[in-house]
This record gives structure tokens, sequence and C-alpha cells, in this order.
């Protein structure tokens, strides 16, 4: 017996601008992208502020996403609300299209467990920085739509670092067994910090770890926001109507360091950096937008203001946000605080320092969390 | 009334729940149409269907995975992993996620889940069988952990914990499962999670232990009274967050405290209660705590598992002891 497999790529806007005629009834839908435009702007200004607050001091650790916009776009656009969302770390850009808001995420990053607290996307789950185990939180949610009969898909992120955890490989095998409605996008930006795509597995595609698990497997350029939003929401129409899983691996790379606290200089060719940069994803849709006609210098001069404006209003918010009183390490530790804590919270509230009015925020310096 | 043993109770605490609330559900390794290797789910299957009996394939890391996912969403899992060796796996889901979904979403998510393990040695079982890793579990803050001592209690603190908003480890004592019958009452009353139950009140010494080391306790307990000692027998049950009231309160009558536990000694519960009790009630203790435990090596396999694990001897020694101390 003999097995083969093909993992087929879609894009459809290449490089340089261009669109492949197979795009179909997507490519012409001025709205649509233009939101895509919009939405991948926006992640990407967020983003820049974030690592200036960082570098000021006013931000913990932040992960960048910077050029992986078109991946989480593409991902959340093609959602429901009532579907639900299970994120890695540098899922930003998806995270702040399904409603979480620049404030929630900055409170994160700045050692508030408030910002995991999302008003909209209340069954979202939080960041998640272990590599690879959400995955089985994702087959887990799909297994209790599943059985509630709820027409909602779970939608995760793994890097393609965590593809090599194997908290990836039993989740992922669990989801083809049971048939749950889950997509799995592993937002393979080529790095896992240091480690280089190929040295963290010898496949030539991660799309194909699916076929062990019986689900099916596709790679898309991740840098095509269209052709990630047509393969997911394609995925996620299948799991709707009970066709099961399916594992996307989106092409794109990390044009940014790993973290704030990382220094990719010491491990990459900054020449490599410099290249990828003529396939990111922000520049191809513009260029595609104004050959169309639907996108001119004003209106993006009106977006760049529209959004650092709303950037800095975020800002003005997270840095104006009063702290959470000393004692909150103990709130929703458990439904309520066990007898036997009790003397811990009052030695807690007896040592703190004073909860007056507090100095900017609390920014922390940590090593950067994760590898994948 | 029916007399059960203790595995029959898990069993009627399960059909209870299920048929309760249609939001409990169990996992695990061949708890299907197998009953579970020790027969903890027998009958479930035909009764509740597959999709609420769920056989996973065999990955424990991820049977924890998947129940925090199903229970963040509104469903009760209640996991079974299939031998206390194979819980290992769990600890990265358990102290990454279960223990502090609630917290890190600062109350939006939350995770009543039921981790179920078979836990302990005595039943002459193969290497990586005999575990007993509560305190690794009672190290997590926002984890429960629960081992019962009986059919009775089996059955009314799983009720307990499967009702419970947060997630629990529930470590039934796998030499139990079968050693004796008691009558169990299926009327759905749940028994507290934060509270010693004392089994056997006494003078002269206060003996902490819980699950299968309970019934070498009660054991001594008989053979010390022979000799005129009445030891104070408490059942810890509720392991984390512990109820150290009553622990504390019987040592101030009694002055003297032996802790006895299978699991090795070094960082081991019993550790946890004597710094409390150091603490907190140093000037009522008339001797020195001692501690009666496994020793702190790997679990022999069968041919000397039984010298391993606290003995009626060595607890009756120890509590002489203290007493002539």
């Amino acid at each position: 017996m003999s097995v083969s497999f093909r993992i087929d790529c879609l894009q459809f806007l290449s490089p340089s601008g261009e669109l492949n005629e197979t795009a179909g009834a997507i490519a012409r839908d001025a709205n649509l992208l233009e939101g895509f435009y919009r939405a991948m702007m926006r992640a990407r200004i967020f983003d820049g502020k974030a690592i200036a607050l960082q570098r000021t001091g006013k931000l913990g650790t932040f992960a960048s996403a910077l050029g992986q916009e078109a991946v989480g776009v593409g991902v959340a656009s093609a959602m429901l609300p009532r579907d639900v969302l299970v994120p890695s770390y540098r899922d930003h850009a998806a995270q702040l299209l399904r409603g979480m808001t620049m404030v929630e995420n900055l409170l994160y990053w700045g050692g508030d467990e408030r910002g995991s607290d999302f008003a909209v996307p209340r069954a979202d789950f939080p960041i998640c920085i272990p590599v690879g185990t959400q995955v089985a939180h994702a087959v887990g949610a799909a297994y209790a739509f599943l059985l509630r009969k709820e027409d909602r898909v779970a939608v995760c992120f793994v890097g393609d670092g965590g593809t090599g955890n194997g908290a990836f490989y039993e989740a992922l095998n669990m989801a083809g067994v049971w048939k749950t409605p889950v997509v799995i996008v592993i937002n393979n930006n080529r790095w896992a910090i240091s480690t280089p795509r190929e040295r963290e597995c010898a496949a030539e595609t991660l799309a194909q770890k699916a076929i062990g698990a019986g689900v099916e497997g596709v790679q898309v350029d991740g840098n095509d926001v269209i052709a990630v939003y047509q393969v997911v929401r394609q995925a996620i129409e299948k799991a709707r109507d009970g066709g099961g899983p399916t594992l996307i691996e989106a092409l794109t790379f990390r044009l940014g360091d790993h973290t704030t606290a990382d220094d990719a200089t010491r491990y990459r060719d900054p020449q490599v950096v410099q290249q990828e940069w003529a396939r990111e994803p922000i520049g191809r849709l513009r260029t595609y937008l104004a050959a169309k006609g639907f996108w001119t210098k004003d209106r993006e001069d009106a977006l760049l203001k529209q959004c650092a404006a709303e950037v800095e209003q975020a800002v003005a918010a997270y840095l104006a946000t009063p702290a959470q009183q000393n004692d909150s390490m103990f709130d929703h530790l458990y439904a309520a605080l066990p007898f036997a804590m009790q003397s811990q919270l009052e030695e807690a509230r007896r040592f703190a320092p004073g909860d007056g009015p507090r100095e900017a925020v609390r920014a922390v310096s940590s090593p950067g969390g994760g590898d994948g | 009334m029916a007399e059960l043993t203790l595995v029959e109770a898990v069993n009627l605490a399960l059909a209870h729940e299920m048929t309760r609330d249609r939001d409990v559900l169990l996992l695990g390794e061949d708890i299907g149409v197998n009953g579970g290797v020790f027969r903890a789910t027998n009958g479930l299957i035909a009764r509740f269907g597959r999709e609420r009996v769920v056989d996973t394939p065999l990955a424990e890391g991820a049977i924890a995975g998947v129940a925090i996912g199903m229970a963040a969403m509104g469903l009760k899992p209640v996991a079974e992993i299939q031998f206390s060796g194979f819980i290992y796996p769990c600890i990265d889901q358990m102290i990454n996620h279960a223990s502090r979904l609630r917290h890190r979403t600062r109350g939006r998510l939350t995770c009543p889940m039921v981790l179920r393990s078979p836990c302990g040695a005595g039943i002459h079982a193969p290497e990586h069988h005999s575990e007993s890793p509560e305190a690794m579990f009672a190290h997590m803050p926002g984890l429960r952990v629960v081992a019962p001592s009986s059919p009775a209690r089996a059955y009314g603190l799983l009720l307990a914990a499967i009702r419970d908003p947060d997630p629990v480890v529930f470590l039934e004592p796998t030499r139990l499962y079968r050693l004796f019958r008691q009558e169990v009452l299926d009327d759905g009353e749940a028994l507290p999670l934060d509270a010693c139950f004392v089994s056997r009140e006494g003078r002269d010494a206060t003996v902490v232990a819980w699950g299968a080391m309970l019934h070498e306790v009660m054991t001594a307990a008989e053979l010390l009274e022979q000799e005129g000692i009445e030891i104070e027998v408490i059942d810890a049950a509720t392991l984390k967050p512990l109820d150290f009231e009553t622990i504390l309160r019987s040592v101030e009558k009694t002055g003297r405290c032996v802790i006895v536990h299978e699991a090795p000694r070094t960082c081991g519960l019993g550790a946890e209660i004597a710094a409390q009790i150091g603490e907190r009630a140093l000037y009522s203790l008339l001797a020195p705590v001692k501690r009666v435990t496994g020793y702190d090596v790997v679990v022999p396999l069968s041919r000397l598992e039984m010298q391993y694990m606290p003995s009626v001897a060595r607890i009756a020694d120890a509590v002489r002891k203290v007493v002539e101390g």
C-alpha cells in the first residue's frame, strides 16, 4: 500500500499586488477588501506604538505581529461573533477585529490581568503563552458546541514552533477522531525565537501534519489576506456543516523580533529580513486597491490619521487606568476565597504599599515567554 | 439503601450527576464500552450515550486540555486518567490553564472540571501504577484536591467536586476500590469540600491521614486502644484547600500529632500540616510532630510495595513515641 498526498498552497494576490483570476467574487468586493486593509493597518499602527511604549518603560514585554497582519485579519474576518477564538500570543490583529480593545491588550502586556477580561468577545480565550497547549482548548470548546448542537466553530492559532509540541499533535488527533468543528491555523512565521523553520521540522510543509490525524490540511500564503480569508471561510463553513476540522498553514514571516526582550540580529541575517519586506501583506493589498481605483492617497492619509488617533486615545486610557488593588491577586482564584487562604489575604493587605494614585503604569521587564 | 464498594459509589455519583445535569460528561481512555479499567464508568455509555461518555485517544495531556476547553464553554467534564503514573502529562494543562483560567480572565472564563484518577499502591499493579501525586496538585494555586477514604465519602465528595465551579483533582485510592462495602444512599447529597472529617475521637494523640491510609490508621487505633491509648483520627479528605482549623482544634486537645501519608516524605502534605501546627499550635504540643510516610524512594514493584507503605506497626510505633515523649 502506498500513501501519497499533495498540499496545495493558495495565493490570489502576488507580492507585487497582482491578482490571480481564480480569486472570484471576493476580489471584486471593494468594501470587504477595504475592511481588510483598514484592519491590517490598524493592527500595524497599534503594534508599532506598543513597541514604543515598551521601549520607554510604559509597557512590559510585547510580542509584535509585524508582517503577520494578514493572517490575523483574514482569520477573524471569516469568523462570526458567536464563534470562539483561541489565540496564541502574537494574534492581536485577529483579536482586535474580534472586539478585544487596544486598552485591554495594553493592560495585558502592561502586567494587568484585567486585560484578559474582554468586554466584547466574552467567550474568546485569553492569550496562550505555553506553546501548543491551547489547541486542546479549541478542540474541547468545539466538542462542547457539537454536544450542545450550537452552530459555532472554534478557531485556534498556533505557531510553527508550536506544531513541534506533543500537545499540538494530541489535540489535532482528537479533533480528527471526533470531527469537532474546529479550524486550527498555523501562523508559520518561520522562526521559533531563534530556531528557523527548517530546524523545527523535516517535513516539507507543516500542513501535512494533518494527514497523520486524518484531517484535511491546506497551505495558504499568509501574507495574502484575500487567500487567508477564503481558505478560513471555507474551513469554517465545512466545520459548520459537520465536515469536521481543518488544519491551515499560513506562510508568513516575522519581520520583527520574537518579543521586545529579543534581539533577532543575534541569529538571523538582516538582509533576509529586508528581502521579506517585499512580501509583506499591507503593501501588496494597497497596490491592488490603488490599481483598481478602490484606494487613494487621501484615503490613506485619513486612515493613518484615524488609526494614530485611536491608538493615542487607547494609550491615554491605558496609562490612566487605575492600578488594581494590591490584594486583587486573591480575586478570582476560586469562585470564593477558601477560608484556608484568609490569613494570607490579611498578610498581603497588611504589608501592601498604599493603594494611592500610581505613577504611570507598573511596567515590568521580563524575559520573553514561549518559543513559537 | 445499597451496600456499595468505593468504585461502585463513584459510578453511582457519576450517574446521579449525569442524570441531574445535562452539562456533565465523562471522557477518558476505555471508559465507554469497557466501562473503565477499574469499571468506574461501567454501564454509563448505555445510559448516557457515547457523546457523553467519551472514549478518548491515548493522550493524557490532551484529555486534560480538551476538558478545559469544554469547561470554559460551560460543560462540566469529568475526565478519567487511567492510572496514577499517567497523570503527569496533565500537570502542564492543570497548572498553566485549568487552575488559573478564572484568575487570568478575572472570572470571565471558568474551569468547572474534575480530573479523576486512581492513586496509591497496594494492589500489586505494574510499574507506574502506584503513585501518590496529591502534593504536586495541592501546590498549584487555584486547584482543589480531594481524596476519599470510603464509599460514602467518595459518593458525597465526587458530587461536590462535579458541582464545584472550579477544577478539582479527585484521587481515588485504588486499594479501596473493592476493599469493603458500605451503605451508600443515592440521595444526591454532596459533602463539604473544605472540611476534614473526624473519623474517631480520642484524647491522647491526633492522627491525620487520608485515602487508603485512613484504614491503616483505624486499625492502628484499635490496637492502641488495647494498650490504653486513645487516638483521634482525622480524615483530611479535601487536601487543598485544607481545613486546618479541625486539625488544630484536635491538636490543641490532644497535644500530640502524627501525620500519615503514602506519598514520599519530602515536601509531602505532611510537611505543610506539620508546619501549620508549628506556626499556630506549637504551645499546645507536648511532643514533636511525627510523620509516618512512604520513603523518599521510587514506589517499589509489587514484592516490596507493602514495606514501602506506612503499616499499622509503623503508625502504632509513631503514636507510642509521641505519647511517651
